[in-house]
């Protein structure tokens, strides 16, 4: 049987500020060189969500009044969504579609949007927007280290709970909140995280890890992907970590 | 007396610059002047005897700005930063530049047009559009609208106010003002099949469903209305109808204002082009200009640098066509593709400053259709491998993709795999235009901007 992965798509309608309809081309193309089907699925304001019909989420960002517009709505799903990221359903979250998954967002009035508490986070808007070129080291494998690099734009300061699991400690740039050094939260197959770029094209490892962990759900175990050529991506990844280790920013 | 002397210095300090071969001096005598008198641009700009018009937009400044001037060019003298450098200190360089003149023209940064406006108090502006640009510098389109809403309070009463009516943010920040005029496109046959990917501000500004487009022109551009009948595009002063577009060299419309109708054609491609045409005889016309001399300004206008300028090279051309967001740059895409679209292309991707750090917007471009007919990419800048995956993941074979990042090489590059009497279409950003340019004119190819610009 073909390998395949259902990947939903949440409202890119609205969510779509930084670009992040290259971290799908991406997961598609490198499903597709490698023989996995993509069925690409959007999930839209309004549209009912069933479990057991995904095995990857995709949420980006938006600006303040259309995170707002869909934030009732998604709220509505995040039953659904918790559930099936406890099943083992991967997730990846960009910069708004983060702040969201959290428990709330407090805007600078003090009002708060509700998240669907599927990530251990809370975000509050700070006075500085923290903008610039991130570089990131993780290890979301035991002793696989390896690092990200990105692009930030956001005024949330984002706190993780105290048993909470970064994405990654922060090389140069601000992160979750320019204070403690970390960036992004996960939870099993589920990555939040500000790093657009958009982040997938420069970080494929990361494309491929979430790729790999939306097969093994259906497999049972997790697949050995092909090997891709990736010069123009290593050469990309280079370029964007010189420059946050120039340029990024910090408080 | 003092601000004589401080008007020495700056002139003095824009002279050196060019001496040193920094550029054209068309920001720093005016950046020396707003730091030895913050009131100085305001105190020049009051003493032109016809007062400034301002034009701000995401895109189109420089080009509206050009056509305006060509209309008026010869019935008033101008102070007119047509070198492009848009924020304080660069209006303040042009009225440096002018001293005998009688009107301000200025095109000014959608960002500093609040503090521009509220120091140079312009009796018209003209608004053309708010597209998702740079989002690293300007933040969100809706903050932007907010500090246009606010400097449009502030504005004398009786200022003209020149909007393009197809934008919903800017039909809805202008509405209940005296003296607008509302322009836009009325021609349903050149409307796109949808609305872009990137297109913004597409939401009702009132219920938040989507906006339904009777026809949708550039980008969130168009005839929109709300399904729950909160907000649609106002009734239009200005508009224009039968558009014909003519490849790469002109457009030609039916201009239908309250001064009366008539066929305008005009020396630029594209549909965005007729926006900024519609822009420009509008505030014309508000400076004083007739149908007339509307038309003979029309007849005789050749583009701004850069933004559609063949170069010769040898016995190839050399094809600029600045791009530097989504919205402008699937314009640029969609007109050369109109036309046939080329086989070769070389584009560049900078992330200075001016450029915008981030660059993750050239991800929100519908390249495919220009991608779709290519054999051969160079891509070039400081960023050159983020257009090498930009191509490569929207189906360009990479072994197609050749990455020269050294803009000097990467024009050589593409101007040998250009054959004998061919064109060389270059697609750069905002400062590797300036510095593809910069090397045209070290090999006598062409004009430095700022001579382009005198």
């Amino acid at each position: 049987m073909k390998a395949k992965i259902v990947v939903g798509h949440l409202y890119p309608d609205y969510l779509n500020i930084y670009a992040d309809r290259g971290n799908i081309a991406v997961l598609e193309r490198r499903a597709a060189w490698r023989g996995i089907d993509f069925d690409y699925r959007t999930v839209g304001l309004g549209e009912p969500l069933r479990a057991g019909e995904h095995d990857l989420y995709y949420v980006g960002g938006g600006q303040d009044r259309e995170q707002a517009l869909i934030a009732p709505d998604l709220v509505s799903k995040g039953e659904v969504l918790r559930e099936e990221v406890a099943q083992g359903v991967t997730f990846l979250a960009v910069c708004g579609g983060y702040q969201l998954l959290g428990r709330f967002y407090r805007d600078r009035s003090g009002a708060e949007l509700p998240g669907i508490g599927l990530l251990p986070h809370h975000t509050i808007a700070g006075d500085r927007r923290m903008i610039g070129d991130v570089l990131l080291e993780c290890e979301l494998e035991p002793g696989d280290r390896r690092t990200l690099a990105g692009f930030e734009n956001h005024a949330g300061r984002t706190y993780l709970d105290e048993d909470a699991e970064p994405v990654g400690r922060v090389l140069a740039g601000f992160g979750n909140n320019g204070e403690d050094g970390f960036e992004g939260s996960r939870m099993g197959g589920a990555i939040g995280t500000y790093l657009h770029g958009p982040l997938l094209p420069r970080n494929p490892w990361l494309a491929d890890w979430l790729i790999a962990k939306a097969l093994a759900r259906r497999l049972g175990e997790t697949p050995e992907l092909d090997e891709l050529p990736d010069d123009f991506e290593s050469s990309a990844q280079q370029v964007s970590a010189e420059r946050a280790r120039s340029r990024g920013g910090r408080f | 007396m003092r601000l004589q002397l401080e008007i020495a210095l700056a002139r003095a300090a824009g002279r050196l610059s060019r001496l040193a071969g920094r550029g054209g001096g068309t920001t720093i005598p005016g950046k020396i002047l707003a730091t030895l008198d913050p009131d100085a641009v305001g105190t020049l700009a009051r003493r032109l005897p016809q007062g400034s018009a301002l034009i701000s937009a995401t895109n189109g400044k420089t080009t509206t700005a050009a056509i305006v001037a060509e209309i008026l060019g010869d019935r008033v003298r101008l102070a007119h930063n047509r070198a492009g450098a848009n924020l304080v200190s660069g209006v303040a360089s042009a009225l440096l530049a002018a001293p005998d003149a009688e009107l301000g023209l200025f095109e000014v940064d959608e960002g500093a047009f609040p503090d521009v406006a509220g120091r140079v108090r312009p009796q018209a502006v003209s608004l053309g559009n708010l597209f998702r640009d740079q989002l690293d510098r300007y933040g969100e389109l809706e903050l932007v609208a907010e500090r246009w809403r606010s400097a449009l309070a502030e504005l004398d009463p009786a200022a003209g106010v020149i909007v393009n009516a197809d934008d919903p943010l800017l039909a809805d920040i202008s509405r209940g003002r005296a003296n607008v005029v509302r322009f836009g496109l009325d021609d349903p046959r050149v409307a796109l099949e949808r609305l872009p990917h990137a297109a913004d501000s597409k939401y009702c500004r009132v219920c938040g469903a989507p906006y339904v487009y009777r026809a949708a022109y550039v980008g969130h551009l168009g005839d929109f209305a709300c399904p729950n009948g909160h907000d649609r595009r106002p009734p239009l002063d200005v508009t224009a109808r039968e558009i014909e577009l003519g490849g790469l060299e002109s457009v030609s419309f039916e201009f239908v204002s309250p001064e009366g109708a008539r066929r305008l054609s005009l020396a630029l491609p594209g549909l965005y082009n007729v926006y900024n045409a519609l822009a420009a005889a509008s505030l014309a016309t508000v400076l004083g200009a007739s149908l007339d001399e509307v038309e003979a300004g029309f007849a005789t206008f050749r583009a701004a640098f850069g933004r559609f300028e063949r170069i010769p090279a040898g016995d190839k051309t050399v094809l600029l066509l600045l791009i530097k967001n989504p919205a402008g740059a699937n314009e640029v895409v969609r007109t050369i593709v109109a036309d046939g679209g080329p086989r070769l292309a070389l584009i560049a991707l900078n992330d200075n400053i001016a450029d915008g750090r981030d660059v993750s917007w050239i991800w929100d471009v519908d390249f495919e259709p220009l991608a779709a007919g290519l054999d051969q990419l160079v891509v070039t800048g400081g960023r050159a491998h983020e257009l090498a995956l930009r191509f490569k993941y929207g189906g360009v074979p990479a072994e197609r993709i050749e990455v020269v990042p050294d803009l000097e090489r990467a024009l050589d590059r593409g101007l040998d795999l250009t054959a004998s009497g061919e064109e060389l279409v270059v697609l750069p950003t905002y400062t590797a235009m300036l510095a593809l340019r910069r090397i045209a004119a070290d090999r006598g190819l062409v004009r430095p901007y700022w001579e382009e610009a005198a």
